[in-house]
């Protein structure tokens, strides 16, 4: 600490810009292979127009059931005629934005909930703890299936669904981190100086216990795609003829002997994806010791 | 605090979270916007057809006296009759649960062994090829979508190898056994990576510590000190989270139901959904939660029976 620091009073201390610490984030093998796969199938999603020859939903009668490397198909064709690397690549959008969006509100929703009950604790943490009892109770699966039977299939109910428990996880992390950090130096401190409490859990415990939460957000978004997949691999999800893998992988079902390409295809893509993010996930966690 | 206090508290929790588990249910239909009877039904329903199934559901009473129908109806075990079928909920639910129970049991016994197996190799070749192995192995278990893995199990032992029935689950024990041994393997599989990575940081953590190193110096055999001193001690939590996991299992067992065609529970759920049965759709998640409410109390009661140390908190 410098000389000057030691005199101010603490009108002064507010204004001190934080210490700004320069985490560099090491990159170990696992981190960087799964960032690389990920950093593929990103790719993919957002070039699908330009890698792919055909439209995913085109119906070609006279081309159906073509197997892999067929001239023109380098993943063959459906039942429908319809080209396999075109609906995976299509359908990469979809369940990347599925992986995303099922996370992002159960995040923000979540690690919010997590602090505030962890710091403030009271009535509203035993409420909110009592809540959580109640949602884990629930088989995860089997509770989306009946919020989707209730709200109808599509991809909105679906987020809806997969949110009404998603954020749990999220508000278990922060509201332990939260706890282990309301009684260190630095909250006491901005307490002694009269910050209030949104103050503190915004600008100081928030930035503190946020990055293991953010860790578990890859696992979440597998736990997400798989169960998006799931579900429309049941029909409860986007409706035909949108591809899907958990879609493509049912329709593949009926012709599993024919054509074992149309249900072991997608589901490769649906692994790709899941293993590239499981590795993002574990190679952070190796970074912070875990 | 003592046992007997510890469980009467946990009994406390129990019947809060199964109230709570309750009014989840029951409010479900009810809170959204829009008529149920119409949610039900579909928007083409006549109004007579609507007031029918109004009446019949008991939609048209108080609220809290619909409530405690539903829960009275619940513990005497009057489900309400199902829409579909034209027969109580109650009896078509309960003869399907058994199957769904032995699968779910069966793929905990499979997952039992093949946690044990893989998460004591992975351990003491830590950070060797064997360890790897299993690691990235079960990296790609845990991310399998396991419908899908069913379905290629069904292709490769069953369509091509032909060594498995595809379908049904047959009518002895032996049968069963045999039925069951891919959905079950299906779901183990995928139960195992959870279970493998805990157990493997467990004994890791357990091989360090003293009286380890005292079974050792006392000259025990490198097999009898794992066996008996590290494994008791780094088993218990793996315990517990396979009890957490129970959840993840039924669910689980739902999807895996409808890729081998076995008439359990999770075939009657997608039916029901597709049909808009609701009373049964609500009653299976009922029975599903209240499954694992029980299990997770029944794991957490062992829990304080198998390690005397532990401290109620």
């Amino acid at each position: 600490m410098s000389e000057k620091a030691i005199g101010v009073g603490p009108a002064q201390l507010t204004r001190v810009t934080p210490v700004v610490r320069a985490r560099t984030i090491r990159v170990n093998p696992t981190l960087l292979t799964g960032l690389g796969l990920l950093g593929l199938v990103v790719l993919i999603a957002i070039a699908a127009p330009l890698l792919t020859p055909y439209d995913p939903i085109a119906q070609q009668f006279t081309d159906s059931f073509l197997p892999p490397f067929s001239p023109g198909h380098v993943l063959g064709t459906d039942n429908f005629g319809r080209d396999i690397w075109s609906r995976i690549a299509y359908s990469t959008r979809l369940d990347l934005q599925i992986g995303l969006l099922s996370v992002l509100f159960p995040f923000i929703f979540g690690g919010f909930i997590g602090i505030a009950t962890g710091y403030l604790g009271g009535k509203l943490d035993t409420l909110v703890m009592r809540v959580v009892d109640v949602l884990m109770a629930f088989p995860f699966l089997i509770l989306v299936i009946a919020i989707m039977s209730i709200l109808g299939p599509g991809l909105t109910n679906l987020y809806i669904a997969v949110g009404v428990v998603g954020w749990i996880p999220y508000a278990r992390i922060t509201r332990g981190e939260t706890l282990a950090t309301r009684h260190l130096e630095y909250v006491l401190a901005a307490r002694t100086i009269g910050c209030s409490s949104g103050r503190i859990m915004l600008r100081h415990i928030l930035p503190n216990v946020i990055a293991p939460a953010l860790i578990y957000v890859f696992t979440g978004m597998v736990l997400a795609i798989l169960t998006g997949a799931t579900l429309s691999f049941l029909g409860l999800g986007p409706q035909p003829p949108t591809p899907e893998w958990g879609a493509m992988i049912a329709e593949g079902r009926q012709f599993l002997l024919l054509a074992w390409w149309m249900t072991t295809l997608p589901g490769l893509a649906l692994l790709v994806v899941g293993v590239a993010l499981s590795l993002i996930g574990d190679g952070l966690a190796e970074n912070r010791g875990g | 605090m003592g046992r007997a206090t510890y469980i009467r508290r946990r009994l406390i929790l129990m019947a809060f979270v199964l109230f709570g588990v309750t009014v989840v249910i029951f409010g479900m239909v009810r809170i959204l916007p829009g008529d149920p009877a119409f949610l039900i039904l579909g928007d083409r329903a006549t109004d007579q057809k609507a007031a029918e199934l109004r009446q019949q559901l008991g939609l048209n009473r108080p609220f809290l006296e619909q409530y405690w129908m539903f829960v009275s109806g619940f513990a005497h075990g009057d489900m309400g009759q199902s829409l579909l079928y034209r027969q109580p909920v109650g009896d078509l639910v309960l003869t399907r649960v058994p199957i769904t129970l032995a699968l779910a049991g069966y793929a905990m016994g499979l997952a039992a062994v093949i946690t044990l197996t893989f998460g004591i190799v992975a351990a003491v070749n830590k950070g060797r090829w064997p360890d790897q192995l299993i690691r990235i192995g079960f990296l790609f278990a845990l991310t399998t979508p396991n419908f899908w893995f069913g379905i290629l199990l069904i292709l490769l032992f069953g369509l091509t190898l032909h060594w498995f029935p595809v379908a049904g689950f047959g009518e002895t024990l032996p049968q069963h056994i045999w039925y069951l041994f891919l959905p079950a393997l299906t779901l183990a599989l995928q139960l195992s990576a959870v279970l493998i990575r805990n157990l493997r940081g467990q004994i890791i953590q357990t091989l360090r510590s003293d009286y380890v190193r005292t079974a050792h110096a006392k000259g025990l055999s490198e097999r009898l000190v794992l066996l008996r001193h590290v494994l008791r001690n780094a088993l218990l939590s793996t315990v517990t989270i396979f009890g957490l996991q129970f959840g993840f299992l039924v669910g689980g067992a739902i999807v895996i139901e409808t890729v081998f065609a076995l008439p359990g529970t999770g075939q009657l759920l997608i039916q029901s959904i597709t049909a808009r049965d609701y009373p049964v759709v609500q009653a299976i998640t009922v029975v599903s939660a209240v499954l694992v409410i029980v299990v997770n109390l029944v794991v957490d009661l062992s829990y304080s029976f198998l390690d005397p140390r532990v401290t109620y908190e």
